[in-house]
């Protein structure tokens, strides 16, 4: 199998790669979402984290 | 060792810090795995042409959405019941993923329909209760976002929740109770699958990855939402307290 077959996906190529591409970008934006809440809130507790 | 501890939003943060990278890991691995066998190993559909590799992320974003919902009322009724902070939060930080992957579901499902079904879009029973079930977690984190004191908003958005908890078993069902577009299940627990090996394969591996991911995003959300809402709490003398006690 070519590249262009595997990007072609036998005519299927904006379905499939739409599908997956937005996944990808979702959980992508998720994941820097949730990061920068997280050191958002770690900032405004100056430190004060609870730790054992 | 006492579990009970960790129903401590404080004591549950530093453990959550610690699982989070292992299941956000395992998710990589079993992610790129699926993948591999998704789009390389599988061999094309014989009816649906290389278009059904959409099912891949399709059905473990489907999946997702519902178990993601039912865990979200467990821990409603969990702290409905014992009025429990961290159950609450747990709550809190899975309602933006089910909804992520609820969204992806109806937006993957869309783009397998056009060139299966020849349309994005139909009112059909499977169609419309997951349509629901979206508009069920929007209605969850709008309800907590407009009440302002938190354990108000935990008991509020909790009924909601467990309410809301039916349409899980409808989504279901709906391919058996209506005659739909949508088609029936493929993989089910109590008769063998009827789909190739190979394909189930890479079906279970990409819902193994979606697990392991939501256990990471939610752990890692669910410590910006405890230093949130629990800033105020003294957890210096707290932690002081634990290492004088009885670990």
């Amino acid at each position: 199998m070519s590249v262009a077959e595997f990007v072609a996906m036998g005519g299927y190529g904006f379905y499939v790669w739409g599908s997956y591409a937005a996944c990808a970008l979702a959980i992508a934006a998720e994941i820097v979402v949730v990061r920068a809440r997280l050191a958002a809130a770690r900032r405004a507790a100056g430190g004060r984290e609870p730790s054992q | 060792m006492n579990w009970f501890r960790f129903a401590s939003p404080a004591s549950f943060y530093p453990l959550a810090g610690r699982m989070a990278p292992w299941f956000g890991g395992a998710a990589a691995v079993f992610a790129a795995a699926g993948l591999y066998i998704g789009l390389v190993a599988a061999p094309t559909d014989a009816t649906q042409g290389e278009a059904y590799r959409i099912i891949f992320v399709h059905v473990a974003a489907a999946w997702m959405s519902m178990f993601i919902y039912l865990v979200l009322a467990f821990w409603c009724a969990v702290s409905l019941m014992f009025n429990a902070r961290l159950a609450a939060m747990m709550a809190q930080a899975l309602a933006p993923t089910g909804a992520l992957f609820t969204a992806l579901a109806l937006v993957t499902g869309a783009l397998w329909g056009k060139p299966t079904w020849g349309t994005y879009w139909a009112w059909d029973a499977r169609m419309t209760s997951e349509l629901i079930l979206l508009f069920l977690y929007f209605g969850y984190m709008a309800l907590r976002q407009a009440i302002d004191e938190p354990r108000r908003a935990d008991r509020a958005s909790a009924v909601l929740a467990l309410v809301g908890a039916i349409n899980v078993p409808i989504i279901h069902f709906s391919v058996k109770w209506w005659n739909t577009l949508h088609q029936g299940a493929s993989v089910s627990l109590t008769s063998a699958p009827t789909m190739a090996a190979v394909m189930l394969t890479g079906m279970l591996l990409m819902a193994l990855a979606a697990w392991f991911y939501s256990i990471a995003i939610t752990l890692t959300r669910v410590r910006a939402i405890i230093l949130e809402r629990e800033r105020h709490a003294g957890w210096v003398g707290e932690a002081a307290l634990a290492a004088r006690g009885t670990r």
